[in-house]
């Protein structure tokens, strides 16, 4: 639905408020090309400077293929502060519950709005997504949910001051994880692929475009088919200790882009022309 | 273990500063109204004599604020149009009285502007911030405004008014109940009748 105002209450409204219902993205088919054309979230977000997953996330809500008919679904992290901030519809879950919220959200919409595509999609980190709230995630798949997950993977714990997270990389050290990490990365793109997903995605906001594509097609198959995962690499500044303004490098030099589709979902996304 | 539930009459919902964890009124035992009846400070009382005394504390007030939540701020439908026009009528209908918006529930980081807005997290910082010392709400949904109104009574001295379209805010000092755009009107009627009587 497009948000309108009360009459008479246009003034009372805190200007970022009106601004968003003026310039925002709601009803207008934008896409990332679109970026700095539009109003899409309240001022000062609150992450740090050069945090790869600020970008990453208005990268996603640039490509969401209906934002005004959109429900993201997140859980504590980083990610979980900035999200009250954009124009979107956002449910923040207990930690690690994430893609049972989404799924229960999702039949409901689908008894509520039977004639309406409502697209729930989660965005939640590494550890919401693939430690604490890996049992949900993968049963969500078991269970061909129509739902599309978003991990941000910036390879630990950073909001709680940068513990080991199963995707941190074998050897790497953080702040509280002294003696390195004993164990290789989880092998989430393989875990959602064997689980069940119909479209499963890895990329980084340093390939904008890319992102976008993959976005919008998990998104469109989750819609049609069955559940589908993107894997967005982010990397933290301030817990790896690089510079804010090394962080497109950083991400650039280390993303790795793979797609996989299940047959159902290429014919879709044929047809579609994504 | 002794029930910790006291029986209404030994407690009352007057305005704060109370506690940091103020115990929710109805864990006191404070009882939500029927249908036709309001609460005063958690004592049943008739709907007319709630209005009589929100209009009095209303027109009594230094700095009587309206804080419309997101039901009333949004156009969503023709009855939240139509409630939202009443409103305001009710609001000019109080001389000085000023409106700051809850236009949503969700915590505002770095901060919150105290100034425009007010926000079930943190509303004591706009009722500080702008020495409000009567409020009004309506529109804002019924777990929201049980927590901004906890909240106003642990750490402000502000008396609190809920326009409630459900059952009531046992959490706020005066509350009606069933509050629809005809009973807005009528509150309307009442404080300019007072007003116009106290002249
Ligand atoms: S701690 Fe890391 S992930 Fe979190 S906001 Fe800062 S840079 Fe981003």
């Amino acid at each position: 639905m497009i948000p309108k105002i009360s009459p008479g209450f246009e003034d009372v409204l805190p200007v970022e408020y009106r601004e968003l219902v003026q310039d925002g993205s709601y009803g207008r088919n934008l896409r990332i090309k679109d970026l700095g054309t539009f109003k899409e979230s309240i001022e000062e977000h609150p992450l740090c400077a050069g945090c790869a997953l600020s970008l990453s996330i208005r990268l996603i809500v640039a490509s969401l293929p209906c934002p005004e008919d959109t429900i993201v679904v997140g859980t504590t992290g980083c990610n979980s502060i900035l999200m009250p901030q954009l124009a979107i519809h956002n449910i923040h879950s207990l930690f690690g519950n994430q893609n049972a919220v989404a799924s229960g959200l999702k039949r409901a919409l689908k008894i509520r709005y039977p004639d309406k595509h409502k697209d729930v999609v989660v965005v939640a980190g590494d550890g919401g997504t693939a430690d604490i709230g890996l049992s949900m995630t993968m049963h969500s798949w078991f269970r061909r949910e129509n739902i599309t997950t978003i991990m941000l993977d910036n390879e630990g714990y950073s909001n709680t001051g940068g513990q080991e997270s199963s995707m941190t990389r074998e050897g790497v050290v953080l702040y509280m994880a002294p003696l390195g990490k004993k164990y290789p990365k989880t092998r989430m793109f393989e875990i959602a692929r064997e689980s069940g997903c119909a479209y499963v995605a890895a990329v980084s906001p340093a390939s904008p475009r890319r992102l976008e594509k993959m976005v919008r097609r998990a998104i469109l198959v989750a819609r049609a088919i069955g559940p589908t995962y993107v894997q967005i690499y982010c990397p933290c500044a301030t817990n790896y200790k690089f510079s804010p303004s090394e962080t497109l490098k950083r991400t650039k030099d280390d993303e790795q882009i793979r797609e996989y589709m299940s047959s159902d979902a290429k014919e879709l996304i044929e047809r579609l022309g994504e | 273990m002794a029930s910790a539930i006291c029986s209404q009459k030994d407690y009352k919902v007057v305005p704060g500063p109370e506690a940091y964890l103020s115990p929710a009124a109805a864990s006191m035992g404070i009882v939500l109204p029927e249908k036709g009846q309001g609460l005063i400070e958690g004592q049943i009382v008739s709907e007319k004599v709630a209005m009589e005394a929100i209009a009095k504390k209303l027109l009594g007030a230094k700095n009587p604020t309206f804080f419309p939540g997101p039901n009333v701020l949004w156009a969503v439908s023709e009855k939240a149009v139509a409630k939202a026009v009443a409103l305001q009528e009710m609001v000019k209908a109080v001389p000085g009285m000023k409106i700051i918006p809850m236009p949503d529930y969700r915590p505002k980081y770095p901060m919150i502007n105290p100034e425009v807005e007010i926000n079930p997290n943190h509303p004591n910082l706009t009722i500080w911030h702008n020495e409000i010392d009567v409020c009004v709400f309506a529109g804002v949904h019924c777990h929201y405004a049980n927590l901004a109104l906890k909240i106003i009574r642990g750490g402000t001295d502000c008396y609190t008014i809920a326009l409630c379209a459900n059952p009531g805010h046992e959490d706020a000092m005066i509350s009606l109940r069933d509050v629809h755009v005809e009973d807005i009107r009528r509150l309307t009627k009442v404080i300019e009748r007072l007003r116009e009587g106290s002249k």
